[in-house]
This record gives structure tokens, sequence and C-alpha cells, in this order.
């Protein structure tokens, strides 16, 4: 191995490109560390899976056990859309994944080292990350529901895609989904370790609606609709459901937590030593 | 060139680094030596910007990390040894690395190749072994072709072969004109390697000098002198001007006479003896004796003028 063939330019023909590192080449590179683990797949896989068979099932069982008593207070969209449940965890593991694996692995120093500027490195994943999920998340939501609405044959009642609300519902659905991957990605660049963020993020979804229902009614009917889990169940049905806020201020809201969660996030990953 | 200025790193109370100061040139292979503990990666860390300084200052090429343009074209670093997801193979390692920098993408190959990791680029990298890890992150390093290279450990894990190989790399590097910055806590391996070498221990600097420097001044041979009437003879040396030190074992460790003039000596007093024996310090020793003051953890029964208590 001669020390010339590492040396590819010679020291005298080195020449640095001008300008600095650019958004394009980051996006690029965290495309390229999302695509190259399997972890993105599994997680991207199961969620499809997952996400559009139980919302089969679920129509399946709904029409195979259907009575006339069914139809009242039926809500054929969101049993269509059931699968969401799994997939808002699935969807964060791979938010969480996305960052945690890089410190659990050491990765984070070399991501450093090629980008020292943190905040475009944690701009460039949400990027990546709310376009990949994004796109899977409506992907399944439109699938999930046009078979569901398809298995829902009669004598089951279903909606079209131009029933009052019914677009609004699915499209909500993957953004619902898209912005928890996100509010993930904040917590594990706050927290670094994947258990560590998972388990918040689950803690926020599971544990944080049974904590609150605890409380006295008259409290907790005030904080439900700023639960994450009270935010999908306004986005997902057609009939405002009790103590949530109107489908479109509740992905507003969600997508505030986000935002507030990468902040953080970013002002940690900036503030701390790598 | 890299520069640090009174360079500061706290965790807690514990001083990781404590103003430290120096340079590293061009053209040279400068080692980085100290014992474990002794804040050298966290000196890395901060040349690297990973890690902020509490105090101090630290530049690559005039500029802090943090504002070079194009990180990887002009330093390259293997700081810690299978920094990479173990589900990725080595060529998207390098990808990854690369794309942030707009290297293209052939070079990839090109650094693989000058590793020997062509044959398992494609491999996930959790397969491979800490040599094979040491050789990737060399590959890293090596990818933007920077005018900077640091290397924390980098013989860690490698065969004698690869050993060898990372030593050339390294003088060639520095003979292109690269400023080379190697640490370890080997001298005898910065012996061969470095030109300079940079000594901390605690985080302190004790000395930055050439390396034939200090292994001129490390192999000073002494004299071990053992007498029941030791005390008779140690008046006797000092009076010729012979510099004594009484270890711990009873002997007597004689510099500035040699063993025919300290026999001489006994002979005219005279003075039984009961050995006169010429020792020479490995250069192991010699950075051993620089570095006891400040070494972390001492072993219980550490003794002086031996390096065997010492954590090694």
């Amino acid at each position: 191995m001669s020390v010339s063939a590492i040396n590819a330019s010679g020291r005298a023909g080195k020449v640095i490109p001008a300008g600095s590192y650019r958004m394009s080449g980051l996006l690029r590179s965290e495309w390229t560390k999302m695509r190259t683990v399997r972890s993105t797949m599994w997680t991207l896989g199961v969620t499809i899976v997952l996400a559009i068979g139980i919302s089969a099932i679920a129509c399946i069982e709904t029409r195979i056990h259907w009575t006339r008593g069914n139809a009242v207070g039926f809500d054929a969209t969101s049993t269509s859309l059931i699968g969401v449940f799994i997939a808002q965890f699935t969807i964060g593991i791979l938010g969480v994944l996305i960052m945690s694996a890089e410190y659990g692995t050491g990765t984070i120093r070399a991501t450093l080292s090629a980008a020292p500027r943190r905040p475009r490195v944690l701009a460039a994943k949400t990027l990546v990350l709310g376009l990949v999920t994004l796109i899977v998340s409506e992907a399944v939501a439109f699938i999930a529901y046009f078979l569901g609405q398809a298995l829902l044959s009669a004598p089951a009642i279903h909606t079209t895609i131009g029933s009052p609300g019914a677009l609004r519902a699915v499209v909500g659905c993957g953004l619902y989904v898209c912005l928890l991957g996100l509010f993930a990605l904040g917590l594990a660049t706050m927290i670094r370790h994947t258990a560590g963020a998972i388990s918040a993020f689950i803690g926020v979804l599971l544990v944080l609606p049974i904590v609150i229902q605890a409380l006295p009614s008259s409290i907790a009917n005030k904080v439900q609709p700023f639960l994450p889990t009270h935010i999908g169940q306004s986005v997902l049905s057609l009939q405002r459901q009790p103590h949530t806020f109107a489908p479109w201020p509740s992905l507003l809201l969600l997508a505030g937590y986000a935002a507030a969660s990468l902040v953080i996030g970013g002002i940690l990953l900036v503030r701390r030593d790598a | 060139m890299i520069e640090a200025k009174a360079l500061t790193k706290r965790y807690g109370t514990k001083v990781a680094v404590d103003q430290l100061s120096f340079e590293v040139r061009p053209g040279v292979v400068t080692g980085f030596l100290g014992p474990n503990g002794s804040g050298k990666s966290t000196t890395m860390r901060m040349i690297m910007g990973l890690d902020a300084p509490n105090a101090g200052d630290v530049t690559v090429n005039g500029r802090h990390y943090h504002d070079l343009p194009w990180p990887l074209h002009e330093v390259g670093a293997l700081l810690e040894a299978k920094a990479i997801h173990p589900g990725r193979s080595a060529r998207a390692h390098l990808r990854m690395l690369a794309e942030t920098n707009g290297i293209s993408l052939s070079r990839i190959d090109e650094v693989l190749d000058a590793v020997g990791l062509s044959s398992v680029a494609a491999q996930r990298a959790g397969k491979y072994s800490l040599g094979m890890g040491q050789r990737l992150g060399i590959a890293a390093a090596l990818l933007g072709d920077p005018e900077v290279l640091l290397f924390d450990e980098p013989v860690n894990g490698l065969d004698p072969d690869g050993i060898r190989w990372v030593r050339n790399l390294l003088k060639g590097l520095a003979r292109e004109g690269r400023t080379v910055f190697v640490s370890s806590h080997l001298m005898s391996e910065m012996a061969l390697t470095a030109d300079d070498v940079i000594i901390i221990g605690k985080g302190r600097l004790i000395t930055q000098i050439p390396t034939d420097q200090l292994i001129a001044q490390s192999s000073q041979r002494f004299v071990r002198v053992r007498s029941p009437e030791l005390t008779k003879l140690r008046a006797a040396l000092d009076r010729e001007g012979a510099t004594t030190v009484l270890a711990d074992d009873g002997s007597l460790s004689v510099r500035g006479a040699d063993e025919i003039e300290i026999g001489e000596l006994a002979g005219r007093i005279p003075v039984v003896l009961h050995e006169l024996s010429p020792q020479s310090a490995s250069l192991e020793e010699a950075f051993m004796e620089l570095t006891e003051t400040s070494i972390e953890y001492h072993g219980a029964t550490a003794t002086v003028g031996s390096s065997k208590g010492a954590k090694s």
C-alpha cells in the first residue's frame, strides 16, 4: 500500500471548493444514512403492513358482525384508519432511531466532524425524516381508507373520499403520524438514548392520558384536548369528539409540539458536548 | 497547523485538561503522549469542535473547527475505533461523509483501497474486527485528502503488520507536508513514529520536545549499588559530584559516575560492595518517570524508580 495512492491530488494540487458545505449535501447524507440501515426498512415496513392490515381487519370484523344497530354513530372513515394506532409508534421509533442510533454507535462524532454547524444537521434530519414519513404515512392512510371502505360493503355503511370530512380525516391521519415522528426526533435529540427516548415517547402517548384521566374531571376535561392522543381522535373522526379541539387547530397544536421538541433538542445539541 | 492556547476542560469538579498550550507543525509526525485518562482524547475532541473548552482556545489552520467551510477537506480524524453504525457498510459510512462535503464518490473506492478494505466494503460494519474498524476510521480520516490529520490511538487492535502499516502511513503523510497529530499511551510506539512529542499528564503539559532529544535524555545510564555501608559510600559519591538516589529496596542509584569510578572509590575508602551493576532506563521508564507525579490512578504498591506500580 503506497502512500501516494492515498494522496489523490498531491499536496500542490489540493483545491478546496469555493463557498462552504451546503444543505443539499447534508440532505443527501441524511438520506444515505436513513436508507443504509435495516432499522429504517423495518420500521417503515412494519408501519405499512400493520397499519393497513389492522385497519383492514377492523373493517372485515365490522362487516361480518354488522347489525342494523351498528349504524348509529358508526364512523366508517375512522374505522378504516384505526391502524394509525400502530403507525404512530413505529414512526415514532423511526424518529427516535434517526438520532439516538448516532449517539449509540458514536457516528454522531463523524457526523458533526463533517458538518460542525449542528442546527444544520438537525434541520437536514428533520427535513429528510419529515418527507419520508409524510409520504409513507399519507400513502398508508389513503390505502387503508380505500381498502377499508371497499371491505365495508353493504349492508355495512361506508363513506367515499368525497363525503364531508373524509378527505380531511385521511390527509390529517398522515400528517398526525408524520408530526409525531418529528416530535420523537426532537425527544431523541434531547435524550440521546434509544431506550430513554422511546420510553418518553410512549409515555406521552400511553401513560400521560391515563394520568390526566385520574385527575378530577373538571381539570382533566380542560387538559385532554391538548393531549396528542386526543389530537389524533379529533383528526380521525368525522364527528367532533368530546374534549377535543377541532381537527385543524389540533394538528396545528401537534405541529407546535414537534417544533418545540426540535427547538429544545436543537438548543441542547448546540450546547452539549457530542 | 494546530494551535492550543491555555486549553481547559472541566467535567464537574474534575479537570480533564488544564491550561494546555502547544503547537502541532506541518511536515512532521507529532506524538501526543500521556497515560490513560490524562486528557488526550478530550483534547482531540476539543480540536474537532465536539467538546467545548471551558477556557482557552484551539484552532486548526488558524480557524476554529466550527468555522471551517469544508471541514473534511481540511481536517481528517480517527477519534475512536468502530464509531460506526453496525448495520451500515463501510462504503455507506464513507458515502454519507463524502456527501456532506461534496467529495466525489470515486474517492471512496480510493481510500477503501488504500486501507485494504475494498473486499469487505459492502459488508455490515458490525462484522468487522477492531482492526478493520480502525482501518475504516483511517479511511474516513483520509477521505477529504486533508491537510491536517488527527489519530487517537490508531494502532489499538492492529496486528504487527497493521501497526507497521500505520507507522509508514503516518510518516508518509507527514512527508507530504501534512500536519499529523497522533496520540498514544505507548512511548515505545511514539519513539518509532513521531518526530516531535507532546507529553501530558493529568491534563497538563509536561513537555514538548523532539523525540530524539527525549530519547537522548532518557537513555541516561545509572549504576545500581548495594553495600552494607551505603551511607559512607553515598557521602563519598556526593563529594565526587555524583547524583545519588536511595531506592525503596535499599539500593543506591548513581548517576554521574560509572561502575569503574564507583568501584575504585569504594576500594579507596574502603567499603564492601554487594552489587555494582550498570543499568539503563528504558524509554518507557523515562516516560513513566516524567508522568509519575501526574498519573491519575496509582497502584497501591507504587515504588520509586520503577514503573511496576503505575497503571499501564
